[in-house]
């Protein structure tokens, strides 16, 4: 019988060599043993609070709610953790639970860079290696971010295959790791991959969403009625919508990467155009041509820059719980600049597709109704590739 | 049961690996015609993925080779039609989960069937998710392929055990690719096989050498060839079929001397 575990709907599995499994299993089991753990997750929640700075503020965008003359705005500032997004989130855990299970060397991949940094980040506080992989592509899109995570102590490994970017980034840490497991754990950015990948970063993520519902109760007395987020592979977006999946009234969007447009082939946005596929361990929607071959994708955004996405986010889109809707190159930095101005805010250019959505939509909401918009990084990292995209050349 | 077992009928089976289209589809036809006439028992014919996650470089490099040239599963399925005609050898095809599962299962391995293909590689299956396809597979008696890796331990005897066709012993850790020296354990691996399964068991990933080729051959039933014959292809590419004939030849003499 097929094992039926890591499923959400007919989407996730384990679609991995042989080589691999034992290592999933292993971390599965240990996963489950720590996940109950008072002492790891003492631990854990000690690091979230004291070294990544949670819990992080829900912020009453007033400017911003005014000026768009519609629903009331909350940004839910991850951009203000240590290391600048809400990768940190998933790799304190991560890398605490490799910890335990006597790993000492830690591989990832990145496309933005911000995954990498965090991971780059926690391996130098646990006393771990750290190998990361990143698409030659964006090592030049996101060189700030290759030297951070070099300064931190990591090796990065710019990768050359395919088309340069997160996708063959995630092949190729999926490679090196079926070349050495017994002293390495994949430290996986999203909620992606083999089960259970896609649980633990959801869990580890779902911080995001136990924080705004306490925060929203405290400041406004009841539930958003929109929670908007980006997706990529998708992890600050089920982070955000996990413990809103349960309270209906509560409508979730993610913001998919749409690039020149979900009607060209210039586009990252797999729910809208993609079909179901099997790939990179786990059964989702994929961009892909009639014979199964994966899409180049493309988006101004590195970090969304996947032709894949998790697979609870294709199950929550096949229950239709959650809308996934595109956002282009054009409307994310205009977003990116609005939130600058308006709010003193640069947000990642990632968490700028959600920004852009929340404009169109509360305009058309009543102002008695509550947007909650997760800013999953902050856009320092971003600021030399929208000069350029704005025909400026400047230099970090 | 396929054609299968008769690669390993009285002999070391040898087992050459193309990618299909690399590159040009008249070439792998060349290829493997020389690879039969020099002693391959059994062709594995790669069907091309974007993005190959257990290959290593020289692998990949033919997959982009390939669908640059504009190979597509439909045309291979042509060309092995008319590879059929003359060639008789036992065939697997070995591709990615996504090419058989985005052309339709059903619809790719009934076509396998129709076009006399025996068996069908999968390296992103493992055992766990074989229903995906093992049920159409057995429905139109082309046998899927269970791979064994140095890291299977204590599932080797349960994945062993409902095998079919033939067993794949993965070498070594990693991807595919010439390796200098291999050291896994695989006597040891060979012996849990044999105690849970009377079909033949193959060793691939790393053997590039007719000494390698010899060794693996006297631990197992047969030995699988992929990049050194493609690395070959890569560097004569539309001349390649007299030159991997010649290696086979050399592969072949090592195992069976």
């Amino acid at each position: 019988m097929t094992n039926p575990k890591g499923r959400f709907g007919i989407h996730g599995g384990q679609y991995i060599p042989e080589t691999l499994m034992n290592a999933v299993i292993e971390l599965e089991q240990a996963y489950d043993h720590y996940k109950n753990d008072p002492d790891f997750n003492r631990e854990l929640n000690y690091l979230l609070n004291e070294y990544a700075g949670r819990p992080s503020r829900l912020y009453y965008a007033e400017k911003m709610t005014k000026d768009l003359g519609g629903a009331k705005i909350y940004l839910k500032r991850e951009d203000l953790n240590h290391t600048g997004a809400h990768k940190i989130n998933n790799v304190l855990g991560q890398a605490l639970l490799a910890k335990k299970m006597g790993k000492t060397r830690l591989i990832a991949e990145t496309g933005a860079g911000q995954h990498g940094v965090a991971t780059a980040t926690a391996a130098a506080l646990m006393g771990m290696e750290c190998v990361v992989f990143m698409g030659e592509e964006d090592t030049i899109r996101q060189a700030l971010n290759v030297y951070r995570m070099r300064l931190l102590g990591a090796e990065v490994i710019p990768v050359t295959s395919g088309t340069a970017t997160l996708k063959d980034a995630v092949s190729e840490a999926m490679r090196e790791w079926t070349s050495r497991i017994d002293d390495t754990h994949y430290c996986l950015g999203s909620v992606m991959g083999p089960h259970p990948f896609p649980t633990i970063v959801r869990d580890f993520q779902a911080v995001i969403s136990k924080e705004i519902k306490v925060q929203i109760m405290e400041k406004e007395g009841r539930l958003p009625d929109a929670v908007i987020a980006c997706v990529g592979g998708g992890s600050n977006a089920i982070g955000s919508f996990y413990h809103f999946i349960e309270d209906k009234e509560v409508r979730l969007i993610g913001c998919e990467a749409a690039g020149r447009g979900i009607d060209t082939f210039e586009t990252a946005a797999t729910v809208n155009t993609g079909r179901v596929g099997i790939f990179h361990g786990m059964k989702s929607y994929f961009c892909q041509d009639e014979y199964g071959q994966i899409a180049p994708v493309y988006s101004i955004s590195a970090g969304l820059d996947y032709p894949g996405v998790g697979p609870e986010h294709a199950w929550l889109h096949d229950t239709g719980r959650a809308e996934y809707v595109p956002v282009t190159d054009d409307e994310a930095v205009n977003a990116f600049e609005y939130l600058a101005r308006t709010e003193g805010i640069i947000p990642a250019i990632e968490s700028a597709h959600a920004v852009a959505y929340a404009m169109k939509a509360a305009p058309q909401m009543r102002k008695d109704q509550i947007i909650v918009i997760t800013i999953s990084g902050r856009g320092d990292k971003d600021c030399a590739a929208i000069a350029r995209y704005r025909g400026e050349d400047i230099h970090e | 049961m396929s054609n299968i077992r008769n690669a390993f009928e009285n002999k070391k089976a040898f087992i050459a690996f193309v990618t299909c289209g690399d590159p040009d589809l008249e070439t792998t036809g060349a290829v493997v015609r020389a690879a039969v006439e020099n002693g391959a028992d059994l062709i594995e014919l790669g069907i091309p993925f974007s993005d190959p996650t257990a290959e290593g470089p020289v692998i990949q490099g033919a997959n982009i080779r390939a669908l640059k040239g504009g190979v597509t599963t439909d045309k291979i399925f042509d060309f092995v039609r008319e590879l059929r005609r003359d060639v008789t050898v036992p065939m697997v095809f070995m591709t990615y989960a996504n090419v058989v599962f985005s052309y339709g299962a059903e619809r790719f391995i009934s076509t396998c069937r129709d076009i006399g293909m025996d068996g069908l590689i999968l390296p992103d299956i493992p055992y766990e998710e074989k229903e995906e396809f093992l049920p159409i597979c057995r429905k139109y008696g082309v046998d899927l392929i269970s791979m064994i890796a140095p890291t299977s331990e204590n599932r080797i005897a349960m994945i062993a055990k409902e095998a079919e066709g033939f067993l794949y012993i993965v070498s070594s850790l990693g991807v595919t690719g010439a390796r200098s020296e291999i050291t896994t354990d695989l006597s040891s691996i060979i012996n849990v096989v044999r105690q849970n399964t009377d079909i033949p068991c193959a060793i691939g990933f790393g053997i590039s050498t007719p000494e390698q080729a010899g060794k693996m051959a006297e631990l197992a039933d047969g030995v699988i060839v992929g990049s050194a014959i493609v690395k070959i292809i890569g560097e004569h590419g539309k001349e390649a079929a007299p030159y991997v004939g010649e290696y086979v030849k050399k592969m072949t003499d090592g195992m069976r001397k």
